[in-house]
């Protein structure tokens, strides 16, 4: 998994790519975590368009880095799943929870 | 190593007939059987041996005999509490105890079993018929 990190404005859009398992889910959570606890950033995007795989341990990542949004009053948002993730999170029952869009104009869009 | 397992098996559903999302299914039911091994049964050492053996077999279902993908996975870590192997509520959202749910919504049968010192996970997965016109 890589993770590449884009700034706009006080938006963070994080480019993921490659597989989110256990061996590459922590270095997720803990980016995730340091731009919401750290850092306060109002909105983190996550592009998660060239993600191939995603296990429970990543969909863990993503309900940790929800949830750290919630406690300091940012948005969290996803777009850019394919089949295979879009899956896995259906199949997780929480997919209703996150914002998710289809592209990047939406994702950051006032 | 994780890759690699998932990689072998993505190949080997797709060769017996299965759909890409049942192929898909089948893969990340192993990979969690694989993860909850490292982390319960091994308690987080990756270096333990698993063993992995994948099979056609024939079951009887809804009254009709069905070609199906059986997958066994045996550990030799420490006794699995059974009862402790039921998940959790889905509506209660936090990280952890997903994997399990995953298996068992993404297998037909999930079955485990202590047998002469091992830990033993058999999955099966039913290859349905393609239906007609497809």
């Amino acid at each position: 998994m890589q993770i590449a990190a884009r700034h706009l404005d006080k938006i963070t859009i994080f480019d993921i790519s490659g597989d989110i398992d256990l061996a590459t889910s922590p270095v997720l959570r803990k980016a995730l975590l340091r731009e919401f606890r750290e850092l306060k950033v109002p909105r983190v995007v996550l592009n998660l368009g060239a993600v191939r795989y995603m296990d429970s341990s990543g969909v863990a990542s993503l309900v940790e880095g929800l949830k750290a949004s919630r406690d300091v009053g940012s948005r969290f948002i996803l777009f850019g799943l394919n089949r295979t993730i879009r899956e896995v999170l259906q199949l997780s029952k929480l997919v209703k929870i996150f914002e998710i869009y289809d592209n990047e104009e939406q994702s950051v869009a006032p | 190593m994780l890759r690699v397992v998932r990689n072998v098996l993505g190949q080997l559903a797709a060769t017996l007939g299965f759909s890409e999302l049942e192929c898909h299914a089948v893969v990340l039911a192993v990979d969690e059987a694989l993860t909850n091994i490292i982390r319960h049964a091994y308690l987080g050492d990756a270096e333990r041996p698993i063993e992995v053996s994948c099979r056609r077999i024939h079951v009887s279902r809804d009254g009709r005999g069905r070609d199906a993908l059986e997958i066994v996975l045996e550990d030799r870590g420490v006794t699995v509490n059974a009862k402790k192997m039921c998940g959790r509520a889905l509506e209660d959202v936090r990280p952890g105890g997903l994997g399990l749910h995953f298996i068992r919504e993404s297998m037909d049968t999930v079955e485990f079993s202590r047998r002469k010192g091992r830990n033993q996970l058999r999955l099966v997965k039913i290859l349905h018929e393609p239906q007609k016109g497809s």
